[in-house]
């Protein structure tokens, strides 16, 4: 009996911020309305059973997903009433697509009736005695092992994904490249010349600093050489 | 009222399905909303996955919930990776104006 | 054996000239195609000889088979009988004397080899066309003596008239080509076999044999003789078929001469008399023959009276003769036709010469009414063409009278209505022939002259390589008549034949001329003599006279002046609608329905995907969109078949 009630009400008001996600005005709102609703899902997870999902879900789901969200959202300077522009247009179609949808799935999904042989079918049964989270543990780290493996290397990919599309090189700072400090040879440093008694350097034709050598590691860096650059008129 | 069958989590699940491609349709502007319908969907996958996997007492349906959860996290990442390059180049994140790969 | 040699050896001169003329240079070539045909003449000459004296054989040369299809077997062969080896004698004589003059008469010509290569190959060709053993190798030859009247007629090719008028003579002569290519198919389909020894063998078996054409039966032979008569019309330019031979003047003059005086032009002749056997069973055939021959005499004798041309004048007086002569095939005389053909030769290609030689000395002028007053100053070339229009008006003595006369004393001989027709038209023709012949004699050579200075001071008399030629023509001129009838077509005459022309039992005509009565006999030289007399009257005493006539009868005078509107006629009979068939097919046909297919899937391609591309906005939010009707239309199909 309180299960029903709480099962009812949890869903409402996750039907409800659903709605409200796609429809507010403000997105932070809307990101707001989407926690609600994971938290909500989460109720509803663990009133079927699966309470480690549920807590995952919060973790996992509202923890890092949706607060990432807000982070974008707030960090992008967003003019977000011009991005409603068309709203009001593309709202009957919509509306009339969407409810041809739901009536079609409810029609499906309504009248759902298992196949008498379908526990026979299972794939990996629950054990009895022990906690979700135990026969959870139990099945992924022995049948799923491969999965899991792969799930993580698609997490590995994602974070290498993420930095490297938004990784900017920053031009203001100075770093050391290493490679380019080994790479220099004598003769890019050191030059003897012969100098005639009493001649200056620019007849002689000796400019320094000297150009650079081409070397290839770093490919957009602009090279500044603000320090001992002879100006137009110095002499060097 | 009956027993919260199996029914009854279908059609939560079919109900946020279709809010989050409403979602989409009508928020063709804004990708965050958009990336957020998108989170709705995917949110109405597991629940059915959940209902199922309690309904037949077959943990497979939870395993499978958990790999969902993991790609859509991911796929999270990354597409926010994209929209603030996007609004870095383009200064707003309008993406009726990705069109670049028209025919 | 020297007879295969006569017939190649132009070939050989052809082909080396042809392929090595620019290395060799001009002195070379001319001197190769010189020699292969002096070579080929007296081979040629060697292998008449013994016909005259009576100790030929005639056989067939083997050279090797052609077609071997089923039922029908062609052979390479040179028939070796009397009309043959007449033929390959005076077509290698005339066509050496030619080569020899054009060495004088093209030397100003910057491709000399080609033009030598070209008259070899013509050569060649019409040898093949008079020894051919069956009727496909005739065919052969009558397509090569066509393809090189085309290629020397259009020799300046830079002359846009040139090309026309050698189009002009390829179409036309196609005309003629298909009614006898029909004939031989037809005489394939009655013997079974082309080759002359089966077909003539036979001809008694299919007297009386019907094809049922049109409605109605018709007796073959009849129908064969019509058809290859038609081929032989388009050939020899006989009425209907004979709008090109006066625009092919377009070509040099030493072409004209050979091509379209002595040797192409006959070809239909020859080939009426070669298949003698069959006509002389198809006696509609021939009075069709005589009637087209004398009426063509008639008109072509017309037409020349008032041209002004001087090449367009002897070659309308060819086209009268060559009238004269089927006129005296389809009396069943065609021993006398080939006679005629025989001295036409000579003295018509003597005034071809002649006239080349005054247009040499005029410097290129044609017009004879921009003449006169030259002959002191080229007087052997005045000589000649006295010599050549005395043995064309047919005056005793010269060549030309005994074989005219002969025409019309078979004419008369004949005794039929058509016989009687053909001789009336040939005595009004040899009436207006010698009229028209000194009406171009006294304009070019006498009275005052009408070119004007500068070209008067150049004028001069041609080179020795033009005129030893004119020389030897006039000497055959003069000879051929006396000597040669005997043979042709005296007593002996069947002795000499030897079955190479057949006249059927109830063809009497040889015999009977030889007693016509003497009215008949003296009447064709009297019209001459009187013909040279009124041309002496308009043109000398009266000068005035020819303009006044011709104000007095203007339209005939336009009539014959205009050609008796053939072409007109056939402008608008045949040319402009094929031009507008051309058009509507080519623009409407190919162009819109037979391009339009490609191009049309082309374009309908293009535009087919120019729209189905746009189906690909690079709008996310469209392609959610398509994504979502994409999962109602799955959704609502999985319902309904549920």
């Amino acid at each position: 009996m309180l299960v029903n009630a709480a099962f009812y009400v949890f869903s409402a008001i996750l039907i409800g911020s659903a709605v409200m996600v796609i429809t507010s005005r403000n997105p932070v709102h809307s990101v707001l309305f989407l926690i609600l609703a994971f938290f909500n899902a989460a109720a509803l997870f663990l009133i079927a059973g699966a309470e480690f999902l549920a807590m995952i879900l919060v973790i996992v789901y509202v923890g890092a997903v949706a607060v990432l969200f807000l982070f974008v959202v707030m960090m992008l300077d967003v003019n977000f009433g011009q991005l409603r522009e068309g709203y009001q247009r593309y709202l009957p179609v919509g509306a009339a697509v969407g409810t041809i949808l739901l009536m079609e799935l409810v029609f499906v999904l309504g009248g759902w009736e298992f196949a008498p042989q379908a526990m026979s079918l299972r794939l990996s049964s629950t054990p009895g005695a022990v906690s979700n989270t135990q026969a959870l543990g139990r099945l992924i780290y022995t049948d799923y092992i491969f999965l899991f493996q792969a799930a993580g290397l698609i997490l590995m990919v994602a974070m290498i994904g993420a930095i490297v599309l938004t990784h900017r090189e920053r031009t203001t700072s100075k770093k050391q490249s290493i490679a380019r400090q080994n790479a220099r040879t004598v003769a890019d440093t050191l030059e003897l010349m012969q100098v005639k008694l009493g001649a200056g350097t620019n007849v002689t034709g000796i400019l320094r600093p000297k150009p650079e050598p081409a070397l290839a590691l770093t490919h957009d860096e602009p090279h500044e050489h603000g320090v001992g650059k002879p100006g137009p008129g110095e002499h060097g | 009222m009956s027993t919260i069958g199996v029914n009854h989590y279908l059609f939560v699940g079919a109900v946020l399905l279709v809010l989050g491609i409403f979602g989409i349709f009508l928020n063709r502007k804004n990708v965050i909303v958009i990336f957020m319908s998108i989170e709705l969907m995917l949110l109405a996958v597991n629940l059915n996955l959940v209902a199922f996997s309690s309904a037949l007492g077959d943990l497979a349906g939870q395993v499978f919930a958990l790999f969902v959860l993991t790609v859509a996290a991911a796929e999270a990442a990354i597409g926010l990776a994209i929209v603030v390059v996007y609004f870095r180049n383009r200064g707003s994140i309008e993406v009726e104006d990705v069109t670049l790969m028209r025919g | 054996m020297l007879f295969a040699v006569a017939v190649f050896a132009p070939l050989l001169g052809a082909l080396v000239a042809g392929m090595l003329g620019r290395q060799m240079g001009d002195k070379a070539s001319q001197a190769v195609t010189i020699l292969c045909m002096c070579v080929a003449a007296v081979c040629g000459s060697a292998s008449f000889v013994p016909f005259l004296t009576g100790d030929g054989l005639p056989g067939v040369v083997s050279l090797g088979t052609w077609i071997n299809v089923g039922d029908f077997h062609v052979e390479w062969a040179l028939h070796y009988d009397t009309l043959s080896a007449m033929m390959v004698a005076m077509v290698t004589g005339i066509a050496t004397l030619i080569h020899i003059y054009s060495v004088g008469y093209m030397s100003h010509d910057a491709t000399i080899p080609r033009f030598f290569s070209y008259l070899s190959l013509f050569t060649f060709a019409m040898l093949m066309l008079v020894t051919a053993d069956n009727l496909v190798q005739i065919f052969f030859g009558w397509e090569g003596v066509g393809l090189a009247s085309y290629l020397l007629i259009g020799y300046w090719y830079d002359r846009p008239s040139a090309n026309k008028a050698a189009m002009k003579a390829f179409v036309v002569n196609r005309v003629g080509d298909l009614f006898f290519a029909v004939g031989i198919a037809l005489i394939f389909l009655q013997f079974g076999s082309v080759e002359f020894p089966d077909v003539f063998a036979h001809v008694h078996d299919h007297v009386g044999d019907t094809y049922h054409v049109l409605g109605s039966d018709w007796r073959s032979y009849e129908v064969i003789g019509v058809l290859l008569f038609l081929g032989a019309c388009g050939k020899s330019a006989q009425l209907g078929l004979h709008t090109w031979l006066p625009d092919a003047m377009e070509g040099p003059t030493p072409v004209s001469a050979l091509i379209h005086a002595a040797t192409m032009v006959t070809a239909g002749v020859f080939l009426m008399a070669r298949m003698s056997p069959i006509l002389e069973y198809a006696p509609g055939a021939l009075s069709f023959v005589a009637f087209l021959g004398a009426t063509t005499a008639l008109v072509a004798a017309t037409i020349g009276c008032v041209q002004n041309d001087i090449k367009r004048i002897i070659a309308y007086s060819t086209m009268s003769q060559l009238g004269y002569m089927f006129l005296a095939a389809g009396v069943g005389a065609y021993q006398v036709s080939i006679f005629h053909l025989f001295t036409h030769a000579f003295f018509k290609a003597l005034l071809f010469l002649g006239a080349g030689s005054v247009i040499h000395a005029m410097s290129d002028e044609q017009d004879i009414r921009r003449m006169g007053g030259i002959w002191r100053k080229i007087p052997v070339t005045y000589g000649v063409m006295w010599v050549g229009s005395l043995a064309l008006a047919g005056i005793p003595i010269f060549a030309g009278y005994y074989s005219k006369d002969a025409i019309l004393e078979a004419a008369w001989a004949k005794g039929s209505l058509v016989g009687s027709y053909g001789f009336l038209c040939g005595i009004v023709a040899a009436f207006l022939t010698a009229f028209y012949s000194w009406r171009l004699l006294i304009l070019t050579f006498h009275g005052a002259p009408r070119a004007d200075r500068h070209t008067m001071e150049h004028v001069h008399e041609s080179p020795a390589a033009m005129l030893g030629p004119l020389l030897v023509l006039t000497a055959g001129a003069v000879v051929t008549g006396f000597v040669f009838r005997d043979w042709f077509i005296g007593e002996g005459w069947h002795d000499f034949w030897r079955g190479s022309i057949v006249n059927a039992g109830t063809n009497t005509v040889m015999h009977d001329m030889e007693h016509v009565p003497l009215l008949a006999g003296l009447l064709p030289t009297v019209v001459g003599v009187l013909g040279v007399a009124l041309a002496y009257v308009m043109y000398v005493l009266r000068p005035e006279l020819p303009a006044r006539v011709a104000a007095a009868v203007p339209r005939l005078y336009d009539l014959a002046l205009n050609k008796w509107y053939f072409d007109e006629l056939y402008d608008r009979i045949f040319v402009r609608p094929a031009g507008r068939l051309a058009r509507l097919l080519w623009q409407v046909g190919d162009s819109t329905l037979i391009d339009g297919v490609p191009n049309g899937i082309a374009s309908l391609t293009a535009d087919g995907s120019a729209q189905v591309v746009r189906i690909q906005t690079g709008s996310i939010a469209v392609y959610a969109f398509t994504m979502l009707i994409g999962l109602v239309v799955l959704v609502s199909i999985f319902l309904v078949f549920r």
